[in-house]
């Protein structure tokens, strides 16, 4: 294409000489920042800091959760609170924002793992530069990690979901499930707990499992995905969906086609987003938790892993500000609440 | 050259120009037309819901948007460049129709469409200007427009989504109601696809981009005003990036910070499997078209018979190294021929 006609042109490597000197200036001016950063940031006492990272920026129900996190961080008495993150929930996209905190010398790093797995490394060095980690949402790999803020108990989340819709279908009939990305930890744990019900719980034994597509939490994929299922799969009875933009685009899908009404849709939603589904009848029910506390609990857990009142060993308990006081459980999990459902009556005492 | 060989010579110009003409026609846009044919016919015996009334609106909706971009984008690359911003431009478009529509309530929607495609043009002209102007390769160029247009989009977005529920009804019907089988918003692309096709083919600025494409040093020489024209090609594509981002608007549920990532190398392998050259000078927008059609009803045919999505890009993959292949073996030929004619006539 045209640009390789311009490479060898004497005005370009005039620039590419400005660039690469531009970019060496960068790398001793930053080399010296971090160093400097990195002595200021383990010693200081009282000087808190915090870093949320979420599986990606400008999603609805992060800034929910971040909102909580940002609320919860000023009150736990953190001095200085920050938000960084991929704009893409991908499996690698978190590990160059982890590295720029460790750099930093952050005190608390609180992150929702996109693979529980591919930032572990990062973790652990920023464990060993001193960092607190405390992850939220989405797992990562327990030895990652000190502890694990849960909405809510997995299979609750997982066994909720599958009542409505076993109600909604009336007991019988082919399903599947619409999820996030193929690897998100948290989705996949509910899953598996919705597979384990389906095959232990006589009451579903007449419910079948045909499908699990990934729409990767993007809406115009999740859309085409929930378009092939009911293609792919005439006597489809029901959805679920355990990601809020999943069955939000699911939900517009159905709205919009000749299988409103006829196939049943429930899963994890925001009542923001779901509002208009219920009211116009597409969809029944469907559950969440309240993501504000979520990043609420999250500070607070910082908080005390960084003063050292908790190790994030089980039985540790620890104040949670206006949410009184939490435990960490086995695994270092600690619990925030029990899930929500919402309905057409319910729905509109609910603003997020 | 003598006299008695000059005659036979011409008549031979002009029935190789025929065959050229027919060889052109059978090497583009016919290919990727059985391919289509072959897919709707084979998926359709698998599964015969894929040609269902519903399955046929989705086929048709499914193609809209990628068939107006790649309509666009084959305007550019034509010219022998690159718009590699149109997901980003689509984005906020999308994103400045939700904004309409929620903070003018009752705001008409033909004034909606025109102010998106407005600031499409806005867009798209900024693309241009810097590819002529700067003379600067659009692949750069647009490298760098499509990761600034993201930025201004997240950065005015921020978290805020705009949803369906936030949009006129009537505005979101577009996308679901049909005229004779075929929905409205895809009635709009095949509107398009007919200007753009008739602009391209016979009008004076539509051949001017071919002759950029081809040589852009003998166009200048020729007389052409490559800038005003290449200029052009993009501020078209912009318009129709803007009109395929308040497309986006009607069909889907959110409009956001995020919308249109990534879209791009859809709508630019859409534009390469339909025949478009990647060097610019020959393709034309309808198998741009055609080719967007079968790579969005490849994804539904394998979902609608049960492939893994691994498969769907391998096969997509497949059909772009085909496409660039068939694209060398005419050129080859053609250059060969032209050859044997010079040393003829010599």
């Amino acid at each position: 294409m045209e640009f390789i006609r311009y490479t060898k042109t004497r005005r370009t490597r005039r620039l590419l000489a400005f660039a690469a000197a531009a970019a060496s200036v960068a790398l001793v001016a930053s080399g010296c920042a971090s160093g400097g950063d990195a002595g200021t940031g383990g010693g200081a006492e009282g000087d808190l800091s915090i870093t949320f990272i979420p599986k990606q920026l400008n999603n609805p129900y992060t800034d929910v959760v971040l909102g909580g996190g940002e609320d919860g961080a000023t009150a736990a008495g953190f001095a200085a609170t920050e938000v960084v993150g991929p704009l893409e929930a991908s499996a690698s996209s978190q590990v160059s924002f982890i590295n720029a905190e460790t750099q930093a010398g952050t005190s608390v790093i609180v992150i929702a793992a996109n693979d529980p797995d591919a930032v572990g490394p990062a973790l652990e060095e920023a464990r060993a530069a001193g960092a607190k980690i405390v992850a939220f949402d989405s797992d990562t790999n327990p030895k990652y990690r000190d502890v694990f803020i849960s909405q809510v108990i997995a299979k609750d989340v997982a066994l909720i979901q599958i009542e409505l819709l076993a109600e909604q279908i009336g007991g019988s009939g082919e399903i599947a499930i619409l999820s996030a990305t193929a690897n998100a930890t948290n989705q996949n744990e509910w899953i598996k707990f919705i597979e384990e019900e389906l095959a232990s719980n006589p009451e579903y034994a007449e419910i079948s499992l045909v499908a699990k597509v990934y729409g990767d939490d993007d809406d115009t994929k999740s859309f085409q995905e929930a378009q092939g299922l009911l293609q792919a799969y005439p006597s489809l009875k029901g959805i679920i969906s355990p990601t809020t933009v999943g069955i939000a685009a699911t939900a517009r899908y159905l709205s919009t086609s000749n299988y409103k009404g006829t196939v049943a849709l429930t899963g994890l939603g925001l009542p923001n987003e779901m509002r208009p589904f219920v009211k116009d009848g597409t969809v029944t029910a469907f559950a969440l938790w309240d993501p504000a506390q979520l990043g609420y609990v999250a500070a607070f857990a910082g908080k005390a892993l960084a003063d050292g009142t908790i190790t994030g060993t089980e039985g540790d308990t620890f104040d949670a500000g206006d949410l009184g006081e939490r435990e960490v459980g086995a695994d270092g999990i600690v619990i925030v609440g029990p899930p929500t459902t919402f309905n057409a009556d319910n729905i509109d005492d609910y603003d997020f | 050259m003598t006299l008695d060989t000059s005659p036979p010579a011409t008549s031979e110009t002009t029935t190789r120009r025929a065959n050229g003409f027919a060889a052109v026609l059978r090497l583009r846009e016919i290919p990727v037309t059985l391919a289509l044919i072959a897919l709707v016919t084979l998926t359709y015996m698998a599964n015969p819901l894929f040609l269902s009334q519903q399955g046929v609106k989705d086929l048709l909706l499914n193609a809209t948007i990628v068939i107006i971009l790649s309509v666009g984008q084959a305007m550019v690359i034509v010219t022998r460049n690159v718009d590699l911003s149109i997901g980003s431009i689509l984005g906020i478009v999308a994103f400045s129709t939700g904004t309409l529509f929620v903070t003018f309530p009752g705001i008409p929607i033909v004034l909606v469409f025109l102010a998106g495609m407005a600031l499409g043009a806005l867009l798209g002209s900024i693309n241009g200007c810097l590819v002529t102007v700067a003379k600067v390769p659009s692949l750069v160029i647009t490298l760098g427009t499509l990761y600034i247009y993201r930025g201004l989009n997240n950065a005015w977005a921020g978290g805020t989504q705009y949803f369906a529920g936030d949009r006129p009804d009537s505005f979101g019907a577009l996308s679901v109601d049909t005229i004779a089988g075929f929905p409205v918003i895809t009635l709009i692309a095949i509107v398009v696809v007919i200007i753009v096709a008739i602009f391209m083919a016979s009008t004076r600025p539509g051949r001017d981009l071919y002759a950029i494409g081809s040589d852009p040093e003998a166009a200048k020489l020729f007389g052409i005003p490559v800038t005003r024209r290449v200029l052009l090609a993009f501020l078209s594509n912009g318009v129709l990036a803007g009109l395929a981002g308040v497309l986006y608007a009607s069909r889907f549920n959110s409009v956001g910070a995020t919308t249109g990532t990534g879209l791009e190398f859809d709508i630019i392998a859409a534009a390469v499997v339909g025949g478009v050259a990647i060097f610019g000078g020959s393709g034309t927008v309808i198998g741009a078209a055609i080719g967007a059609l079968l790579l969005t009803t490849i994804t539904s045919a394998l979902t609608a018979i049960r492939v893994d999505k691994f498969w769907q890009q391998a096969i997509v993959g497949l059909l772009i190294l085909a496409a660039i292949v068939i694209d060398r073996i005419a050129r080859i030929r053609t250059a060969k021929k032209l050859r044997l004619s010079e040393a003829r006539d010599v």
